[in-house]
């Protein structure tokens, strides 16, 4: 059966696709995923910190991306490589730097309450491990600085038991690591605690709740 | 001169790093002034003012969309 306008009847199903679209609007809808505003007390510098580190992870992903294109001769031997590579690792201290604040904030205002503990969680386990992506990437940088820096972590490694998993000194596991599966977990970790302050909204100072409830 | 000359000089970095050593904890003086510029930060982001705060407060106690 035709519509007239060429484009197939619609019929109601219960399919997959149907249920995944269903559930996501339910507990996240297009005004919550995508708000006109935020509250007032999202005004202050410390709530800048979140978005800073989200502005850092940008850089540092698309500087990746430049460097990964061209090499480590191109990054070590040529002025634009240089710049480059400057502004990955500088792009980086500034992600952390950013990102430390930013937990600090959230720990003193108890930013679990009102039943965000997931989001809590899932920033937790970012910083965590965007610490060893930040590590292979010193390791993976194809100077003696990577080697100073890997036959002294390789010991770390070794004194906790996953030396034989994560091997510090072998570069092309560094490498992989480093551009590949650590930054995919970065990013889909920083998507999902993205989604989740979303869904829960930011949390309110801690007064203001107080008073709210009284 | 270079720029990287002229950094290089005023920055003298042919020595082993400086490091504070108190008991168990020993850190780079880079480190430490990491930590300390992020505390800086962390303190003048509580309090100082953000552009347009009291704007957006004073129109809501006045009953005015924020």
């Amino acid at each position: 059966m035709s519509t007239g306008s060429g484009i197939p009847p619609i019929v109601s199903s219960k399919s997959w696709t149907v249920k995944v679209r269903e559930k996501g609007v339910e507990s996240l809808p297009p005004e919550r995923l995508l708000p006109d505003g935020q509250p007032t007390y999202v005004a202050s510098w410390i709530y800048v910190f979140g978005v800073a580190s989200i502005a850092s992870l940008v850089v540092i992903i698309g500087s990746g991306c430049i460097l990964a294109l061209k090499g480590p001769a191109w990054w070590h031997e040529t002025g634009v490589g240089h710049f480059f590579n400057s502004i990955h690792l500088w792009s980086v201290e500034l992600f952390f730097f950013a990102m430390v604040v930013h937990l600090w904030g959230k720990y003193w205002m108890a930013a679990w309450r009102g039943g965000r503990g997931r989001v809590w969680v899932t920033g937790a386990i970012v910083f965590l491990v965007a610490v060893p992506c930040a590590l292979t990437g010193y390791v993976s940088q194809q100077n003696f600085d990577a080697q100073w820096i890997s036959t002294q972590a390789k010991d770390a490694m070794n004194s906790v038991g996953v030396g034989s998993f994560f091997n510090l000194t072998n570069f092309g596991q560094m490498y992989s690591y480093h551009i590949l599966l650590l930054p995919i977990a970065v990013v889909a970790l920083v998507s999902l605690h993205v989604l989740l302050v979303r869904r829960n909204g930011v949390v309110p100072p801690i007064e203001l709740e107080e008073k709210l409830k009284s | 001169m270079s720029v990287v000359s002229v950094m290089g000089a005023v920055f003298n970095l042919n020595h082993p790093a400086h490091t504070v050593d108190w008991s168990f904890i020993h850190l780079s003086v880079a480190n430490v002034v990491v930590i300390g510029l992020m505390l800086v930060v962390f303190f003048l982001a509580i309090l100082l003012p953000f552009p347009g705060a009291a704007g957006r407060d004073a129109a809501r106690r006045g009953g005015g969309s924020a």
